[in-house]
């Protein structure tokens, strides 16, 4: 088969294509200023430094725009994933009246693209007296439709058996959710949480309009002022916020790629 | 004596829907206010006149889907977004289907590629925009140091109308061709091993192979990226916004941009509630389709 070199051959020009930009970045991150004007190009560092990163904290107050991301990442995360979880277990084990109807309401939202609600969602928010406020990032963002059916279809596949002996065991169902269902559903648990955080943690465009100063900024928000601040003349700077931006993604994902490439194929295959 | 288990089931089946309306009031409270409410004010405000700052919105009635729809500049807008969204959904379904038969054959070290080549969709968007705001960068960029050694001067990519359109779809079929390999390689590893092994003993070759069995079994996952791809492509913002924030000119104002501008900048809520209602319709239409097509499926099976 003289296939298959070429077919090696492509697979590492795949591979570079996608880590070069990365490199790219996290080279520049760490290079000496005057290393970073050099023509050609200095691929390998000859002296790595943190100049770059206390630039960019100079420059714009990172460690409150990591705060306020953090704070919503976390937040957001925790009231979203609790809302799919509840809503799912509720029309996975309750009776309701019109239960159908209900649940293709709440599916419904899907159909909604965000983008079309930022305006009214501002001037609501606007009215609530939410702006530039924690409240204003985070409450507009907790609606839940595409996890909660994905908790749902999981809670749907959980043998009837073992809801069922928990309830003869006079355990509630804010109980049963929380010793049994939950636990045998860790993996997809997992999953909604990982997606949701990364969700979270990138949002750009509400922050950008519900925020207005920089102590209300997230970290994405951040670095778009950043770079406007800079020019773009400051490259390094540019390169070391960026960095701060997308490193925790970069590990989260490290550690949890498989739930994350699991969770969107069943959704993309179920859907 | 004989109504009191009735009763004790009354009570339970109360409390159940007790339970069940506390559970699910709080999500469904925020999906009413902040995903249907806003389709209502939309409607409302497209047919008004307001700068966001006046007491009240002025009505006007239709007068803003006039102006908006015999306007060049929205006529151009539109088109850009077709062009946008037209590049990135053939060039995510191309090269993500690339990929996957890549990733499918028998090689050491394609789950890893795999993995790498899927990293960018998890990233922020504004961090990948700055970063290849650099890689573009006609001065010190990468790009430069790539073309150069061919002889070649790298174009003023984000500054050149030619250039930018072209630059962000490069950018976004990065951050994307990975999340498109992957479904498209999770469908050919649920495809029937059967058909294929027996086209293959029949002598078919590997391109006839492809095309006339893996492709068609392929399409309802051809058709699910399709949709979701056009959905997310028509409210891309992130990048554009940090790479070109609609310019140079108005050469990458997409619908999702001018949305931003009108609403945001130029404080014209009429006219933003207006354009959103336009990208409501499409995109509702796009689903619609999706809806009936999937329903079709479903009935010949």
């Amino acid at each position: 088969m003289k296939t298959r070199p070429l077919q090696y051959v492509a697979l590492l020009g795949v591979a570079a294509i996608f880590l070069g930009p990365l490199y790219w970045l996290l080279s520049t991150a760490f290079k000496q200023p005057a290393e970073i004007y050099q023509w050609p190009p200095v691929w390998w560092p000859d002296q790595l430094t943190w100049e770059n990163f206390s630039l960019a904290w100079k420059a714009a107050p990172f460690d409150r725009f990591f705060l306020n991301s953090a704070i919503i990442t976390v937040a957001g995360t925790v009231l979203k994933v609790a809302n799919a979880v509840l809503t799912a277990y509720a029309f996975a084990y309750l009776r309701f009246p019109f239960k159908k109807v209900l649940f293709l309401l709440i599916l419904g939202a899907m159909m909604v693209p965000g983008h079309v609600t930022l305006l009214p969602n501002y001037l609501t928010v606007a009215s609530l007296g939410w702006i530039n406020t924690y409240a204003g990032l985070i409450i507009p963002g907790i609606g839940s439709a595409f996890a909660t059916f994905l908790m749902r279809q999981q809670f749907l596949t959980l043998p009837s058996e073992v809801t069922d002996a928990a309830a003869v065991d006079g355990a509630g169902h804010l109980r049963t959710l929380w010793r049994v269902v939950l636990p045998m559903s860790r993996p997809m648990l997992i999953t909604v949480v990982v997606i949701t955080a990364v969700e979270e943690w990138n949002n750009f465009v509400w922050p950008l309009i519900v925020t207005n100063t920089a102590e209300m900024r997230t970290l994405p928000v951040g670095l778009l002022i950043l770079k406007d601040e800079e020019g773009l003349a400051n490259w390094g700077t540019i390169m070391a916020g960026t960095l701060l931006v997308l490193a925790p993604m970069l590990l989260i994902f490290l550690v949890a790629q498989r739930y994350i490439v699991g969770g969107i194929t069943q959704g993309a295959l179920k859907g | 004596m004989l109504t009191k288990p009735a009763d004790g089931a009354l009570t339970r089946r109360r409390r159940e829907y007790g339970l069940f309306a506390l559970l699910v009031a709080p999500n469904l409270l925020v999906i009413a206010v902040f995903a249907y409410w806003p389709i209502l004010y939309n409607a409302f405000l497209s047919l008004t006149d307001w700068n966001m700052i006046a007491a009240r919105p002025t009505f006007v009635g239709l007068s803003n889907y006039r102006r908006t729809l015999t306007d060049p500049a929205f006529h151009q807008t539109l088109w850009i977004t077709i062009v946008f969204t037209g590049l990135i959904v053939a060039g995510s379904l191309l090269i993500g289907l690339a990929l996957a038969l890549l990733f499918n054959l028998p090689l050491k070290g394609r789950g890893v590629v795999r993995t790498i080549s899927f990293a960018p969709h998890i990233l922020s968007g504004a961090a990948v925009a700055t970063i290849w705001l650099f890689i573009f960068d006609p001065g010190y960029g990468l790009v430069r140091a790539l073309i150069e050694p061919f002889g070649s001067e790298p174009p003023d990519w984000m500054n050149n109308s030619d250039w930018a359109l072209p630059g962000l779809v490069i950018v976004y079929l990065w951050k994307n061709a990975g999340f498109t390999a992957l479904i498209y390689l999770a469908g050919l590893q649920g495809l029937p091993k059967e058909l294929d092994e027996a086209a293959a003993i029949d002598g078919a070759g590997t391109w006839t192979r492809f095309r006339a069995i893996k492709l068609p079994l392929l399409a309802p996952i051809t058709f699910f990226l399709l949709i979701t791809t056009v959905i997310g492509t028509f409210q891309a913002f992130d990048v554009i916004a940090v790479m070109t924030g609609g310019g140079p000119g108005d050469a990458t104002t997409t619908l999702s941009w001018s949305i931003y501008k009108e609403g945001f900048q130029a404080f014209n809520a009429g006219r933003a509630a207006t354009l959103s209602i336009v990208m409501f319709v499409i995109l509702l239409i796009v689903t619609t389709v999706q809806a009936r097509v999937l329903e079709r499926r479903v009935h010949y099976r």
